[in-house]
């Protein structure tokens, strides 16, 4: 088996709450191979986002381990694993820059995770670059290089986030309800492109989502939370014969 | 009457300096850094003791500059490292800066009488009265709003914007929001203090109150760019908040001319800035642009 892109071994995060602390998430174990596309299911209060905060370090994890591309990140700090990972949030004002360009929000992605220097930012030199990034999103993207972001649609905006996600394969791709604050329509078109991005970079990406459908419909493994705990884990042919009903249960 | 056109035109350049360097902490990280009423005193205090104290006048008011930056350092400490809110932080150094000054001073007020200052070389003297602060004020502002332009278009100065415009994504990019806050803080504040030591050489004198509701006039001169000049890109806007400066002056002269006394200026400086921050909340609630820009849609 190839090595492993992501590995959380015996992850427990806590809160406390006045004198005494509650568990959020207990004992996770989860290895993600290269080119994984989990789609991560659970209720409300599971645990979805808290997985994703720790693998971030936005929120600690009382004890075990994360690695990530061969790297033990337990305690790295959220800034320094920006390098590594990439995030699409579920509020498409959380992405990106709002008084800033389509254009100067994509320079800056192009610097993840670097140490930014007093070198001109060189935008026009990488014009036509954005250009043809942009014109895969097929929602108008690349007519608004030039426009502030807070001028923009939410489907447009969670098209930019998702390209200053992806533009510099990241070790790994957090898409957090990243289609949830859509209408169904635009829903889909970003859910495609996102699907498509995913294969042609075969990027490792872990993505939470409420629609049982798109759970059903994309990536290559399913995983889903209860109270904290990883209770069913899916891939290939198992995942590809789950029905509707099947996951329901875990809703009950 | 001429004299006092010239004269305004100097001071709002001086001033505007200060505009500038509240606009980096209050429009481009958007929070409220109250420090600069202490750092505008303290950068004429530190100045005007050194040169008194036989230092020249162009490292005085370098030492001055300085003096502001660190005191912005110490505000972004608080607020970062200490989680002290960044108001609070700001108000805090401010207080302390109170007594620095009257340390550094030794007085309440200094004067410059008989001593050598920026405004007093000769070619400048050669000038027509009130020319002097023109010509400074426009080669200082010339070279800091360059200076700024070409810095917001290097790759940390987006990052600091970024910082600025949404501290989450910049996170999420790796761009530590705290670090820029800082750095907003100390260069912000060196401008702001390097503004209060021109105006104190300008005026022959240094004052431990001089720094009384100078957070106004800056923000006036920043609004009053804004509500003139409309959209604007970030770095046409630093050129907008020094021409909101210099017109912020000539409102002053107005006012007086009117017959007030220089006693009622900062009530009529807070009646005036506070009209200008309603300007947008009313006309939100008439829907006078909304009703405009729909008429031009609909004829489109």
């Amino acid at each position: 088996m190839a090595e492993a892109q992501l590995t959380l071994s015996n992850v427990d995060v806590n809160v406390a709450v006045g004198e005494t602390s509650r568990a959020l998430l207990q004992n996770i174990n989860l290895t993600v191979a290269p080119g994984d596309f989990v789609t991560v299911l659970g209720a409300n209060g599971a645990g979805k986002s808290t997985l994703f905060n720790a693998i971030t370090g936005d929120k600690p994890v009382a004890s075990g381990k994360i690695t990530l591309a061969g790297e033990d990140i337990t305690r790295a700090r959220p800034e320094h694993r920006a390098k590594l990972i990439a995030r699409v949030f579920q509020d498409p004002k959380m992405g990106t820059a709002p008084r800033m360009t389509v254009a100067e929000n994509l320079l800056l992605a192009s610097h993840r995770g670097q140490r930014l220097s007093l070198k001109s930012r060189g935008l026009k030199a990488r014009q036509s670059e954005f250009l043809a990034l942009t014109k895969q999103t097929t929602n108008g993207l690349d007519q608004a290089l030039d426009k502030p972001t807070e001028a923009l649609s939410g489907g447009q905006r969670q098209a930019l986030s998702l390209l200053m996600a992806t533009m510099q394969e990241p070790a790994l791709l957090l898409l957090d309800e990243h289609t949830a604050a859509l209408d169904p329509h635009t829903s889909a078109e970003i859910m495609a492109l996102t699907d498509s991005i995913v294969r042609q970079e075969q990027l490792t990406c872990l993505m939470i989502t409420h629609q049982l459908e798109e759970a059903l419909k994309y990536g290559n493994r399913l995983v889903v939370l209860q109270a904290g705990e990883l209770v069913a884990d899916y891939s290939g042919a198992e995942k590809a014969a789950l029905t509707r009903a099947d996951l329901l249960q875990y809703f009950a | 009457m001429m004299g006092l056109g010239v004269s305004a035109i100097g001071q709002g350049l001086l001033y505007g300096l200060m505009g500038v360097g509240l606009f980096l902490t209050f429009r481009i990280l958007d929070f409220p850094d109250m420090t600069v009423e202490g750092t505008f005193p303290l950068g004429a205090a530190v100045t005007v003791a050194a040169i008194s104290n036989g230092i020249t006048p162009l490292l005085a008011t370098l030492l001055g500059m300085l003096a502001g930056m660190a005191a912005g350092a110490i505000t972004g400490f608080l607020t970062t490292v200490g989680k002290v809110p960044v108001l609070l932080a700001g108000i805090l150094v401010m207080t302390g800066a109170y007594s620095v000054n009257l340390r550094i001073m030794g007085r309440a007020n200094l004067s410059l009488l008989n001593k050598p200052n920026l405004f007093a070389a000769k070619f400048l003297k050669s000038l027509p009265p009130y020319f002097d602060s023109v010509v400074v004020g426009l080669i200082v502002a010339l070279v800091v709003v360059t200076l700024l332009i070409l810095f917001l278009n290097t790759q940390l100065g987006q990052g600091f914007i970024a910082a600025g415009d949404n501290p989450t994504m910049a996170r999420s990019l790796g761009i530590a929001p705290a670090r820029q806050e800082v750095l907003g803080l100390i260069v912000g504040n060196g401008l702001v203090a390097l503004s209060g030591s021109l105006i104190a050489q300008n005026n022959g004198y240094a004052d431990v109150n001089m720094g009384i509701g100078v957070i106004v006039i800056a923000l006036a001169s920043i609004i009053i760019g804004e509500v003139l000049f409309g959209e604007l890109t970030l770095s046409q806007r630093l050129v907008a908040t020094v021409l909101g400066s210099i017109l912020y002056r000539f409102v002053l002269l107005l006012v007086l001319r009117l017959g007030f006394s220089p006693n009622d200026l900062q009530l009529i400086s807070a009646i005036v800035l506070a009209i200008l921050i309603m300007i947008p909340a009313f006309e939100h609630r008439f829907k006078i642009r909304r009703v405009l820009k729909n008429g031009v849609k609909t004829n489109g």
